[in-house]
Formats: C-alpha cells, structure tokens, sequence
C-alpha cells in the first residue's frame, strides 16, 4: 500500500471493473488548498457562514486535536494519512439553493442514476426522503414539506446551526464530546457537512429518513457531523448508505454521529456501507474511521444495524449509552471482507440506568487477504440493577489466507446483572456446498446463498429497500473469493 | 550486580549469560504497569511498594512438621520437594534420582550431568517480553528440577511447596521450576505456595513444563494462601505430538494473584486442558490470563474457567486462543462462567479468538449471572437453609472443575477448601 501507483495501472484496473460504482463525476469543485492549520479550520467556518460560538467550537476542538495522537491500537495495519496533504473542504460550485430536480446539475443527476438511485422514482415509489450529500454540501432534499407539517426537522447540519442554534448549541458533542478521540476531535473541527434532525415530543416519523453520503473528490477528506435528536416519545427510522467511486489514493472518511434519544423515544439507525475498497493487491480504498453513539434515556431504544462491505480500513464502534432505567440497546452488524480489506469494529453498551437491555448481534465474514475483527464493550455499572446482555459473534472464514479475531471486553460490577457471551468461528461446511451443487447451484451461488443465510438474522432488522440492497451487496462483495 | 555474590554460580558460565540477558531485558521493560494491555485491570503498586528483602537471613527459617503438616496432602504416598523461604529442606522432603529426576534446580545449574539438559531447555519457551518474567530469569537460583525419562508412568503424586518463615521483614521470593517429560511417560504435580509469616510476602514464580510425544501431564496449583502474600505466577508449556497436559489452577487465597499461563502446541494431535476456579471474597484480586497457541494442524484445547466473586473482590480473566494458518482442524473451545454476589465485586471478562486457518472449530462463551432464585427457594422450601443452599448451588457451580481432579485426596482438599471458603460444612465425603 505504501507505494505510489501510477496513470498507467489505473487505467488496466479500471479495465478490469472490479468495483461496480468506480466512476468518477466531472464536477468543478470548489477546493481548498491541502493542509490543516487554525486557518483552514476559520475559512471553513466562513464558508459555513458561521456564527461565532461555532467557530470557537472548532477551534477549541482543532486545539485538543493538536495535542492527540493518532491510536493504534486497532487490528488493522495501513499507512498513517497524511493530515497535511488534504484538502480539508470541496463542495460543488453551486452557490443557490435549489427548489426542484430541475436545477440540480445534469452531471450529477447521471451520477445517481449510475448508482441506480433515480430520484424521481425515489420520491414516488418508495416515500423515502432524500438528503443527497455529494462532497459534503447537500444538494437536493425532498419531502420537506411533509416533514414540515409534522414539525420534524430535518436538513443539513450547516443550516441547523444557522435556523436553528439553540438545539445544535444544546446537543453538538453532548455525545461524543471533542476530547474522546483523535478521529472525533478532528471531525469537530473541520466538519464540513452532515445531516441534522430533530423529531419532536410525540411524532412519529411518517417516512424513513435516509442520506446518501459519496465522496466524489480525490484527495478530499470527508468529515461527515450527524446529529439525530429524539425527543420524548418521538420514533424515526433513519437510513445512511454510501459508495465511493474508484480512485488511485487513499480517501480518509472520518465521521462523528450523535444520537439523542429521549424518554419513551425511539431511533432506528441502518447502514449500508459500500466504500471503495481498494483494489485486488490492496492498493487504494477508503480508510473508515468513524465514531458512533447513542445515548439513552427512560424508556428509550435504540437500534444500530450495519452492513459493512467496503472501505480498505474500517474502524467502527457504533455505541450505547444505556442511560436511562429500562432503557434498549441493540446493535446488529454483518461485515464483509475480500481481498486486502481489515476491518476492526463492533459496539459499546454501556449500562447505566437500572433494567437496561442490551442486544449484539455479529457476524463477521472473511475471505481473500482480509483480516476481520471484532472488538465490543459490554460495561455494567454499579449502580445499574438487572441489567441484561446477550452477545453473539459468528465468522466465517472463506481460504486460508484471511483471519477473523474476537476481542471482546466484558466488565461488569453489579451482582445483578446477567451477562451471556458467546462466539464461533467456522468455515463454509463442504457438505452444504455439496448439496447446493448436487442441486444445481454453482458454488459461487451456493456461496453466496450459504452467506445470506448465514446473515439473516442482520438482514432481518434492515428496512425492506435496504434488505434488497445489501443482500446484493454481499454478493457483489464475495465475487471471486471461491477457491 | 549485587546479586551475582549471592548467587552461586561462577560469573562466565553458559547460565550466567542467560540470567545477565534477562536482567537486561528486565531493566529495559521494567514492571509492567495499566497501560499494558495484559495488565489493564491489575495494578502491582500496592505490593511493588514494600521494601522487600530479596535474600532473607538464612539462619532464621525454622519450620517444624506440625506446624506446616497441614499444607501437605495426606493419605497419599508421594515425592515431596520443600522450600523454606526459597531454601531446599531436606527434612520436609522426599526426592528420588531413580530412573527420573525429582529434585532442586539449583542441582541441576551446579552439575555438569545436567548441562545438557539445561542448554537444551531452561528458558527455552520462558522468553517474553513481560518485565517480570525476566526479573525471575535473572534471579533464578532454585525451585523444582523434575525430569522423568521415557515410559515412566509416575504413580506418586509430586508435591511442590514453598513456605516463607516469619522472618525479620517482608520477602520476595522467587521460585524457578523446570518439569521435562520425556516420550510415553506420565506424572502429576501438585504446586503450593504457602506463607507462615505476618509479613507481607510476593512469590513472582516463573514455571517451564515441557511435554514430548505421548506424554501425560496433570498440573494443580493451590492457591490458598494468607492474605498478606501476593503470587504473580507465569506457567509455560511446550507440547510436542500427542500429548496431553492439563493445568488446573484453584485460587482461594492471597491478597492479589496473577496467573498467565501460556501453551504452545508444537506437534500434532495434542489436547491442551486448562481448567480454573477462582473463589475469592474482602478485597482479594485474581487475574487469570491464558494464551493458547495452536501451531500445528489437528490438536485440541479445552478451556473452562469458573470464578466466584464475593465482598468486594475483583476477578479479571483474559483467555488468548491463537490459530495459525498451518494449524487446520483445530478444535479450541473456551468458557469462562462467573458469579457476583455482591454489587461491590467487579468482574472483567475478555475471551479472545485469533484466527488465521479457515478450517476450524471454535467458539468461545461467557456468561456472568447471579444464582438460580427458582432453584434457591426450592431448596429452601425443602428445608434448607438459605446460606447452604447457595452454598450448595456454588459448589455445584465449580463442580465441573472440581470433578476434572484426577488425584482423588487432592479432590477431597479442594472440595474441604471450597466449603470452608463458603463457611459451610457441605457434607461431602468424597
């Protein structure tokens, strides 16, 4: 991975096709010069038209991100970014809001159709609303007006903390404060755009909410901020999905979500994440650090299910904070390796509130080069009574040159709680490839079927649009690893 | 080095250079502190602070049988290696050279007969990076120095025992041993660390086992002492084709004790067993930390470990299971059960797999609950009172392990432990 590749080998990988969404948009971008210093962190804020108290934020943050060191303690080898050879901020030239479908840049519109995301068909078939992130501006949001008459906000970041300051002042890194890690750190401080939502006491959102995130400017970091806020009694399901065209150097992602979830409250969180993972010898590909948590108060639940079948590094522990007494934590995730991919993620429950539940559920594919790993927290304070956990963490090993790991951290301090761990590690059986094939499935089918199966108990908990997806997915992912 | 005068052996030997190695590596690395991940959840300040006497006045231990009669296991004829405050004692023991070497290790450095022996595997598997291991090393003068040569079913049960005296101050201690197994032979050891003194004593024990074809081996450590003697205990062992060596560590006392006990699987068709059961109350602190390392295709490993956390005491467990790439067909299983009966008891739990072969079986379990209340009241329903009826369900609980004894007087103790542990009287006569 260390080595420089050239114009002439991406053009024969771009012969082979091995990523399906490797394209490229032409768009002129408007870009900042590489480079990470207090006035990158204040030009962005400008851009943002921001007000003060937000460029301080970043400052402050940028400040504490200084004096962090990258950690190391994750699973995964790969060369160290260069944080001073970013361009720290692209957005496409567009500078009016947009009011229809119209106006959107015909470039761009090729660009989702590619991905086979048509908006219109969007709009009308699956009522899905759309918050389209290319390089970090939104350009195109649809179904507001539904949204608006239930009094659900929901838009990007950059405009919540002009319209609506108060909430994002109240709960920006109430979360995942600036201080807890060097990824989030600086994600507070150059974050350029994300989506923000709030849904009120008591509404119920009426559709799924769902942000399609592309990077699309080589050499362009994505720091990508959510901020999710359900207020009492509120429940919305919300979608996150990406894909990453092709590209010849490594693309850092880094991005902070907040989930705020209040009494009575619930929040669905699914995504799908398909990132450009580099390609056969594990040269190029997206470096996923991301950090995710949910807290939980009274009666709250919250519910994290990933598909992860991209990126080359991937270092992800979508978290609960089980505050609240009786308060929900779910945490389901498939992820895929092929070729060089690594991948280190998992969860954190944090029980805190007294009758809290806690629900993971793992499963961890491996196949090629790759090296996968699961790594998650369950903690039991002191205080917290009866608190419950059941965790499940299967592999599948696919060839003799990938690995699968387990590292799962256990602490507990209260006599009441009930904690249930337990993990398998197997491969494909040759007497289910034998009766596939006996059957007439080629193995490569026969694979794929065993795989879903094996992934089902994920695949379940996605939203029906997404199961249809990720359920390709997995096979797109699996391609050419039988042997 | 200050040390070099007390140890009697000459500065230019072969050992000499081993031990000054590992002093190095010792000053280098130093005492493994939090930020260690395999030390994260025990902290040695507490017992690193004393001012400890590394060689205590030799003419003061005086130790008389009855006083210690106790410690040894009865009704059993067996070959018994005594040390009083990390002195051979010949009176309390019982050695042979008959065919197979029970006997010191200081023996063995001093022998030429040894050398051979010694080149070929003293701290052959000790290496590692962890300070104390090293320290061990350095200091090593003696300890257990057994060798059983090819096809010798050992029928007595070897005991191994270090006593510490109440001696001016407090002591460090720190015992070597070196157990060699040769082709088809089979031996059990039983392990004990036993402190008279009302002084604080620390046991940094560094234990190499080396098993060779077809060898049978069953380890028992009884870990049961007072509560002013902290054991930091490192076990290696090395297994070569089809054999069989189990490890069964029982932790009922001390003030903090630290078990690492690591396998390495360097043949084919070998079945590693690794059993434990801690018990443990007030503000007592065990760390079990084990690594397995499946280096060859078609072996096995078994673990199971049960803890029991009463008061306000912490138990951590850490369970490695390594699986290369060359090793298909392993089968590694791993359980590690536990039970807090106290909300000021802490337990951290982290069962780890590794895994590089893709065509393997294993799987790994932890549960932590609290006692079954349906099966309490049915027990008290029927008479029993509540306090031996939990104490009957938490024996129950540990009675896999207990049962996995293969030296029946040893089961009897252990049981005897273990309801004296529950301040109850079970009843059970084994």
């Amino acid at each position: 991975m260390s080595k420089k590749y050239t114009e002439n080998e991406l053009e024969i990988d771009l012969k082979d096709k091995e990523y399906e969404y490797g394209f490229y948009t032409d768009i002129e971008s408007d870009k900042f010069p590489i480079g990470l210093d207090e006035d990158v962190v204040r030009a962005i804020s400008k851009k943002k038209n921001e007000p003060k108290w937000m460029t301080d934020w970043r400052l402050k943050a940028f400040r504490i991100w200084q004096k962090m060191e990258e950690p190391d303690w994750a699973n995964v080898n790969y060369v160290k970014p260069d944080f001073q050879a970013i361009s720290y901020y692209a957005a496409p030239k567009q500078k009016k809001q947009l009011d229809s479908l119209d106006d959107v840049d015909p470039e761009l519109l090729k660009t989702f159709e590619k991905l086979g995301i048509s908006i219109e068909e969007q709009k009308k078939l699956s009522g899905v609303a759309m918050d389209i992130v290319i390089d970090s501006v939104s350009v195109a949001t649809t179904f507001k007006k539904t949204l608006n008459e239930k009094g659900i906000l929901f838009c990007p970041i950059s405009e919540a903390i002009e319209k609506y300051p108060d909430l994002v002042q109240k709960y920006i890194g109430s979360v995942v404060p600036r201080t807890d890690n060097f990824y989030a750190a600086l994600n507070s401080a150059v974050f350029s755009d994300g989506s923000f939502c709030y849904i009120p006491k008591g509404v119920r959102c009426p559709v799924e909410l769902s942000t399609y995130f592309r990077i699309n400017e080589g050499g362009t970091g994505q720091f990508e901020r959510t901020l999710l806020i359900a207020d009492k009694g509120a429940y919305v399901s919300y979608l996150e999905g990406c894909t990453a065209p092709q590209r010849d150097e490594n693309q850092l992602h880094a991005a902070v979500v907040e989930i705020v979830v209040h009494d009575n409250a619930e929040i669905k969180y699914s995504t799908v994440q398909n990132w450009y993972p580099g390609d056969k010898d594990g040269l190029g590909g997206v470096y996923n650090f991301v950090t995710k948590r949910a807290i939980a108060y009274d009666n709250a639940k919250i519910s994290w299910t990933q598909v992860e079948t991209g990126s080359a590094v991937t270092w992800k522990y979508p978290s609960c904070i089980l505050k609240g007494d009786n308060s929900i934590g779910e945490f389901f995730s498939i992820a895929v390796t092929n070729m060089h991919q690594q991948a280190d993620t998992g969860t954190k429950m944090i029980h805190l509130g007294n009758n809290t539940k806690s629900t993971i559920i793992s499963k961890g594919v491996s196949a090629g080069f790759s090296q996968n790993s699961y790594r998650g927290l369950v903690r039991v304070g002191k205080n917290a009574k009866n608190a419950r956990n059941f965790s499940q963490c299967d592999s599948l090993l696919m060839g003799n040159d990938c690995g699968a790991h387990t590292f799962p951290y256990i602490e507990v301090k209260n006599a009441s709680a009930q904690i249930e761990h337990e993990a398998t590690t197997s491969k494909i059986g040759e007497d289910q490839l034998f009766y596939c094939n006996q059957r007439g499935l080629d193995t490569e089918k026969a694979i794929a079927l065993i795989v879903n199966g094996f992934s089902k108990e994920v695949l379940n908990k996605l939203p029906m649009e997404f199961a249809v997806e990720a359920q390709k997915l997995l096979e797109i992912s699996l391609e050419g690893s039988v042997g | 080095m200050a040390f070099e005068n007390k140890a009697s052996v000459a500065t230019e030997s072969d050992f000499h250079k081993v031990r000054a190695a590992a002093m190095q590596q010792f000053e280098k690395v130093g005492f493994p502190t939090k930020k260690n991940e395999n030390w994260k959840y025990t902290s040695l300040k507490s017992i690193l602070n004393n001012d400890y006497s590394l060689f205590p006045d030799l003419t003061k231990h005086q130790v008389q049988l009855p006083e210690v009669d106790t410690y040894f296991l009865k009704g059993v004829d067996s070959y018994k290696i005594v040390f009083v405050d990390g002195v051979y004692n010949s009176y309390l023991s019982e050695t042979t050279h008959d065919g197979m070497d029970i006997c010191l290790l200081s023996a063995a450095i001093e022998k030429t007969k040894y050398k051979i022996v010694m080149d070929h595997y003293f701290n052959k598997i000790a290496l590692t990076s962890d300070g104390l291991s090293s320290l061990n090393t350095a200091f090593a003068s003696e300890g257990a120095f057994i060798h059983i040569k090819k096809n010798i079913i050992v029928e007595k049960p070897i005991q191994i025992i270090y006593f510490t005296t109440n001696c001016e101050k407090d002591i460090l201690l720190q015992p070597r041993n070196l157990i060699i197994v040769d082709e088809n032979s089979q031996v059990k050891i039983v392990e004990r660390h036993q402190s008279l003194s009302n002084n604080k004593v620390l046991n940094n024990t560094v234990t190499e086992v080396f098993a060779n074809k077809r060898a049978h081996i069953d380890y028992y450590k009884i870990q049961n002492d007072k509560l002013n003697a902290s054991l930091i205990d490192t076990t290696f062992v090395q297994q070569k084709d089809q054999s069989v060596v189990s490890v069964n560590t029982f932790s009922f006392g001390g003030d903090i004790t630290r078990n690492t006990l690591s396998f390495y699987q360097k043949g084919e068709h070998i079945n590693s067993i690794l059993n434990g059961i801690s018990l443990i109350n007030g503000t007592q602190h065990v760390d079990n930390q084990t690594n397995v390392y499946h280096q060859q295709p078609n072996c096995e490993s078994h673990e199971l470990y049960k803890g029991i956390y009463d008061g306000k005491s912490t138990g951590v467990f850490n369970g490695k299971v390594f699986v290369e790439q060359i090793a298909q067909k392993t089968d590694a299983y791993q359980q590690n059960d536990n039970i807090l009966l106290t909300d000021d008891a802490t337990i951290y739990s982290k069962p780890q797999l590794e895994i590089f072969a893709d065509d393997v079986a294993c799987s790994h379990g932890c549960t932590i609950g609290q006692l079954d209340k349906d099966a309490l009241f049915y027990m008290r329903q029927r008479g029993i009172p509540e306090k031996e009826a939990k104490a009957l369900l938490l024996y129950a609980f540990t009675n896999k392990v207990v049962e996995a004894i293969k030296i029946p007087v040893l089961k009897t103790k252990i049981t005897k432990i273990i309801s004296e542990k529950l301040g109850v009287d079970l009843g059970i006569d084994l």
